[in-house]
């Protein structure tokens, strides 16, 4: 028999908004990404140096998985090891590629900046989010051409199944430029939840996705 | 002193890419690493880097290192006794 699991919670942040489980707690503009993740960090008084080092991709997927797991004490309730983050993108991490491109691109002022460096791997935002929270399950990161509900619930149902994980951060961080878009589910199992959003499925994700549009 | 530190202050926001801090947000005498901005041992290469290119002057030892990255008001401090001109 296949079983399912569900969505306990979601945060999106699109270009204008920031959204809880169906819940606008944020409005603000997103013309500028470096200052709309900044006024979010300010405003939700997450207080996390290190988020300043953070490339743009990183910065979005942290303040959705922060906004996400607000007030949820995730870690009282499972182990570390239990935990996976599996999210997905388009562009990869081309936002910040480019950008260390920059640094090496002019011969007469060649300076490969490490710290830049260290961002051009879209995984990297997985671990900022485990060490914040530490995590130590599953995590991985895939690049598809377009949001992919069935893959993903495919993903983490399997990990699900297989006893890999016993909860998920999971969902679809993408950013290039000011272009950006944030889409990302607590998974639980169905006992482990009192209140779920819905069952983690195709159809449903992908409903959730489009009405953000 | 305090223009070498607001100097310092821009130029690590810059190497470090803090694009969205400002100079006011850093407390010099807090320490950068761990606690303080949180920085880690990238950011002290790009630190080290920063000494070495802006100012020519070079970090010889690990121990060295410590003392000398430990706050914005300790380099300012390395930079002032080692001026070259």
């Amino acid at each position: 028999m296949k079983r399912s699991y569900i969505i306990s919670d979601y945060c999106s942040i699109r270009q204008n908004a920031v959204e809880v489980n169906n819940h606008i707690v944020y409005n603000g503009s997103g013309a500028d990404f470096g200052k709309f993740s900044n006024d979010i960090y300010k405003n939700f008084a997450v207080n996390y140096p290190k988020f300043h080092k953070m490339d743009n991709l990183s910065k979005l997927a942290f303040l959705s998985a922060e906004l996400l797991l607000r007030d949820k004490n995730i870690n009282q309730k499972y182990s570390g090891d239990d935990v996976g983050i599996i999210l997905m993108n388009a562009s990869s991490s081309l936002d910040t590629d480019r950008r260390y491109q920059n640094t090496i691109s002019d011969r007469a002022n060649y300076f490969p900046s490490p710290s830049v460096f260290v961002y051009t791997l879209p995984n990297v935002v997985i671990g900022e989010i485990s060490i914040k929270h530490k995590f130590y399950g599953e995590g991985n990161f895939f690049i598809t051409e377009k949001f992919n509900p069935s893959f993903l619930v495919s993903y983490v149902e399997q990990l699900f199944n297989t006893e890999t994980i016993q909860c998920c951060i999971a969902g679809w961080v993408e950013i290039d430029g000011n272009d950006f878009e944030s889409l990302v589910f607590l998974i639980e199992k169905p006992d482990k939840t009192d209140a779920g959003i819905a069952i983690f499925e195709p159809a449903t994700i992908q409903d959730l996705y489009d009405k953000k549009k | 002193m305090e223009k070498i530190i607001l100097k310092l202050k821009e130029e690590i926001i810059e190497v470090l890419n803090l694009s969205e801090m400002k100079p006011e947000d850093i407390d010099e005498k807090a320490p950068l690493f761990v606690d303080g901005l949180g920085l880690d041992s990238i950011d002290a290469l790009e630190l080290t880097v920063l000494l070495d290119k802006k100012y020519d002057l070079k970090i010889n030892t690990v121990e060295e290192g410590k003392k000398i990255l430990y706050s914005v008001k300790s380099m300012a401090e390395f930079i002032i006794a080692n001026k070259k001109h």
